[in-house]
C-alpha cells in the first residue's frame, strides 16, 4: 500500500531520492506499523521524537502496535519547539 | 542582591530624570521586570486613565538576572497600559538593551508625563537626559538607530526606539530595540510615541557585580547551561530551525489559523515554514536564512538573520533592503502568511523588515490584514478604501499594507486600528479574531485546546507567552496531554501562567523552559538576590504576579465576561484534520479556571485568593 512519509527539520535526508522537500509517496507492506515504516528508514527512536498518524500524535509505546491503512500520512520530526 | 537598587524616573512634563531608590520590601514580592514594574504601575496610575493620555506611565524594567552571565540573562519589559486592550500591557524583549540598561546602574525607568514636543532620552550610566527628537521624529526606527549613532559617535551605544507607525497611532506599535528585537505586543509603542518620546539610548558600563553569591553564582548558572546544551531542543532544535520548524508541526496536528481562522491548515504552510528557509532559491542559489543569532548572555541563539531574493517585486530598486536583517519567527510567518493566505516568503520576509523598521507587532498587523481579506471578500471593504485588491492570498496586498501603516497613509490607518476596531467599523465585530481586544497568535484554539484558555484569560489580551500549553499539549514538555481534551487544561493553564510569571520577572527567556524547570531557575536567583529562593517560592511570586494584573484588569473595566473567545472558535467547528468537527471547549475549562485560581465564579479573586497572596 502507498502512504505518505513527512519527514522535517534535519530528517529530510532520510527520504527517499526524488522525494519533495519534505515529503515522498511511499510503498509499505499491508498492515505495516509506523515502527516499521521507522525502521525501513533508519530513523532511531531519538531522532523520531514527535511522530504523527494523519496530524493524531503516536507515542513511543505505541508505534509498534498502530497499524497503516493505505493512504495515511506519517510525519516525523527530531526534538524541536518554538514559541 | 543583583538588583542595582536604583529607579530613573522621567518626567516628561518639566523634563527631569531623577534616581530613586528601589522599593526592596516590592522587589522581594515581585522580584523584578513583569512582576515588580506591574507593582508600580499599579501603585501609580489610574487602572481608568486614557492609555494615550500623559496620566498612563511607560515603565522600562529589567530583571535581577539581566544582564548577568545566567543564559538568556538579557531581557527587559515595556509596562504600561494598552491602548489596544485598555488591560495592563507588558512586552518582553531580549537583545541587548536590557543589560544596557543594567550595566548603567538602573533597574528600571518609569516615563511619565508628555513632553511638548519630540524628546529621546540619553543614559550614560548615571547621567540621564532628556534632548531635542525634532531631527528624527516622522522617521523610522533604522533611521533612529543610525542617527543616534552618529550623534553621539558612539558604535556601542543601545537604542530602543519606536517608528512611524507609533507616531501616525497605529494601536499595535512595538518598542523595537537593537534594530530588530521588539518589545511587540498591546502597542507599547503607541504609549511611547504618545508621550512625545522617541527613543531611548543607552550606554552602560559599571558591570553587575552585585551578585549576592558570586562562586555559588557561577555554579548555577554553570550548571544550568550545561541543561540547555544536552537538550535536544535547546541544544540543537532551536538554534538551527528557530521557532519556525513549529509551522509544518502545527499545519499537521490541524491546528493553524488560516486565512482569519475559517481554517486550520494551510496548503501553503511548507512554503513558508523554517525548513523552507533553510534552502536555496531558484534565482540566486542563496536561502532566505543568512545565519541564527543570539541576544545578550544566550546560549541557544533561536533568532534568524535573513535575506530576501534581491529580485523579488517587494525590494526591486530598493537596495536598502537587500541585505541581511532579522527574519521570520514562527509568529510572524503565521500572521503575515497562513492567516492571510499568503505564501511568498519573500513578501513575508520583506513585510517582517517593514515590521521592525518602522515598529509594529506582525502578529496583530498580520491578523488585522487577514481581516480585512475577509471583509474585502464578502464585499464590506471594496478597492475604494483598501485602494487595491484586498485578497486571500494576495503578497501585492501585504507588501503595500505593511507599508502604508509604517507611515499611516491610505488604508494603513484604518489597518492601524487592528482588527477589532477595523471590523467594527465596517459592521463585522464576529470577523475579528481578538481577546480583549488584541489579535491571537498561531495556535488555533479548535486543535489546541489548552490554548483556548490561554487566550481567554491571558491578562493582556489574546497571547501565547502567558502560558505555552502548546509545550506539553504538542511537544510533549514537560510530558505530553491530548491537545483534543478539555480536560486537564484548567491546571495545565494555571500551572504555566504561574510558573512564566516567574520567568518574566526574573530577567531571563521564557525559551529557555524548554529544557529548564523552575528547579533550575531558582538556584540561579537564589544565588544572586538577596532573600531566599526557591521553586514554590518563584511559583507562587508569579501566581502574585497574574493575581495583581488581574486586579488592575477588574479596576480598569474587564471582567469575566470579557475572558472569551471569537464566535468562530466557539461556534464553527475545525473542517479538517484532527480537530475536524471540534469547536473550543471554552465553557469546560473556564469554570473550573476559575475555581482552581481561588476566583468567584464571576471571575474576581476572592479576598482569601488576595490576602494569602499578600495582595
Ligand atoms: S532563546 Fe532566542 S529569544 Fe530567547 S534570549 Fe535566546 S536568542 Fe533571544
Amino acid at each position: 500500500m502507498r502512504i505518505t512519509l513527512k519527514l522535517f527539520a534535519s530528517l529530510a535526508e532520510h527520504l527517499p531520492p526524488g522525494a519533495g522537500r519534505n515529503e515522498a509517496e511511499v510503498e509499505v507492506p499491508d498492515g505495516a506499523s509506523v515502527q516499521d515504516v521507522l525502521d525501513r528508514f533508519n530513523l532511531s527512536q531519538e531522532q523520531a521524537h514527535l511522530v504523527t498518524r494523519n496530524g493524531v500524535f503516536v507515542p513511543c509505546s505505541l508505534r509498534s502496535e498502530e497499524r497503516l491503512d493505505s493512504g495515511d500520512a506519517v510525519a516525523v520530526w527530531p526534538p524541536v519547539a518554538g514559541g | 542582591m543583583a538588583w542595582t537598587g536604583k529607579i530613573l524616573r522621567v518626567n516628561l512634563n518639566d523634563k527631569t530624570c531623577k534616581e530613586e531608590p528601589l522599593n526592596r520590601e516590592w522587589a522581594q514580592q515581585y522580584l523584578g521586570q513583569r512582576g515588580l514594574a506591574t507593582k508600580y504601575l499599579v501603585e501609580e496610575i489610574d487602572p481608568k486613565a486614557d492609555p494615550l493620555g500623559p496620566d498612563n506611565k511607560l515603565i522600562f524594567a529589567t530583571g535581577p538576572l539581566t544582564g548577568t552571565m545566567a543564559s538568556t540573562g538579557g531581557r527587559y519589559s515595556v509596562i504600561t497600559k494598552s491602548p489596544l486592550t485598555n488591560c495592563v500591557a507588558c512586552s518582553n524583549s531580549g537583545g541587548f538593551i536590557g543589560q544596557e540598561l543594567k550595566n548603567a546602574g538602573w533597574d528600571m525607568v518609569i516615563v511619565e508625563g508628555k513632553a511638548d514636543g519630540p524628546v529621546y532620552l540619553y543614559i550614560e550610566n548615571e547621567k540621564a537626559e532628556l534632548l531635542p527628537a525634532d531631527d528624527i521624529w516622522g522617521t523610522s526606527v533604522w533611521h533612529t538607530d543610525e542617527w543616534l549613532h552618529k550623534r553621539h559617535q558612539d558604535p556601542l551605544l543601545r537604542i530602543a526606539a519606536v517608528g512611524r507607525s507609533a507616531e501616525q497611532g497605529c494601536l499595535y506599535s512595538a518598542v523595537i530595540n537593537d534594530l530588530h528585537r521588539a518589545a511587540g505586543r498591546s502597542g507599547v509603542g503607541t504609549v511611547m510615541a504618545s508621550k512625545n518620546l522617541k527613543a531611548m539610548a543607552v550606554r552602560g558600563t559599571l558591570g553587575v557585580g552585585n551578585i549576592k553569591d558570586p562562586k555559588r553564582f557561577m555554579q548555577a548558572v554553570n550548571a544550568a547551561k550545561k541543561v540547555l546544551a544536552d537538550n535536544a531542543v535547546t541544544g540543537q532544535g532551536l538554534p538551527t530551525y528557530g521557532t519556525q520548524v513549529l509551522m509544518n508541526v502545527i499545519n499537521e496536528i490541524g491546528a493553524l489559523p488560516t486565512r482569519n481562522a475559517r481554517e486550520v491548515q494551510f496548503e501553503g504552510a511548507n512554503e513558508i515554514s523554517g525548513e523552507a528557509m533553510h534552502e536555496p532559491r531558484p534565482t540566486d542559489g542563496k536561502p532566505n536564512l543568512v545565519t541564527n543569532a543570539g541576544c545578550f548572555a544566550c546560549t541557544i541563539a533561536c533568532g534568524r538573520i535573513s535575506t530576501v531574493d534581491k529580485g523579488h517585486f517587494s525590494v526591486k530598486n530598493k537596495p536598502e533592503y537587500w541585505g541581511a536583517s532579522g527574519g521570520l519567527e514562527y509568529e510572524a510567518a503565521w500572521a503575515l502568511g497562513s492567516d492571510t493566505g499568503v505564501d511568498d516568503l519573500d513578501a513575508l520576509t520583506y513585510a517582517n523588515f517593514i515590521c521592525n523598521e518602522d515598529g509594529m507587532d506582525p502578529i496583530s498587523f498580520g491578523a488585522t490584514v487577514a481581516a480585512a481579506m475577509e471583509l474585502y471578500g464578502r464585499g464590506v471593504l471594496t478597492t475604494e478604501q483598501t485602494g487595491i485588491p484586498f485578497d486571500f492570498g494576495s503578497a501585492e496586498a501585504l507588501v503595500k499594507a505593511a507599508e502604508w501603516v509604517a507611515t499611516g497613509e491610505g488604508f494603513g490607518k484604518d489597518l492601524g486600528l487592528g482588527s477589532k476596531r477595523l471590523c467594527e467599523k465596517y459592521g463585522h465585530p464576529e470577523l475579528s479574531m481578538t481577546v480583549k481586544g488584541q489579535e491571537f497568535p498561531a495556535y488555533d484554539p479548535r486543535g489546541i485546546q489548552g490554548m483556548g484558555l490561554t487566550y481567554a484569560t491571558s491578562n493582556r489580551g489574546a497571547c501565547h507567552l502567558r502560558s505555552y500549553t502548546v509545550a506539553s499539549e504538542v511537544l510533549g514538555i514537560p510530558e505530553k496531554t491530548d491537545p483534543l481534551t478539555a480536560e486537564g487544561k484548567p491546571a495545565l493553564v494555571k500551572a504555566f501562567q504561574d510558573a512564566t510569571g516567574a520567568v518574566d520577572s526574573s530577567g531571563l527567556c521564557v525559551f529557555t523552559t524548554f529544557a529548564w524547570t523552575l528547579e533550575d531557575i531558582a538556584p540561579q536567583i537564589d544565588a544572586a538576590c538577596e532573600g531566599e529562593w526557591t521553586p514554590e517560592r518563584l511559583l507562587e511570586l508569579g501566581e502574585r504576579v497574574w493575581n495583581l494584573e488581574r486586579q488592575f484588569n477588574l479596576a480598569a473595566g474587564i471582567t469575566g465576561a470579557d475572558d472569551t473567545l471569537p464566535k468562530r472558535l466557539l461556534e464553527e467547528p475545525a473542517a479538517t484534520g484532527p480537530a475536524k468537527g471540534l469547536v473550543n471547549k471554552l465553557d469546560e475549562m473556564l469554570p473550573e479556571y476559575y475555581q482552581l485560581r481561588g476566583w468567584t465564579p464571576d471571575g474576581v479573586p476572592t479576598p482569601e485568593t488576595l490576602q494569602r497572596l499578600g495582595l
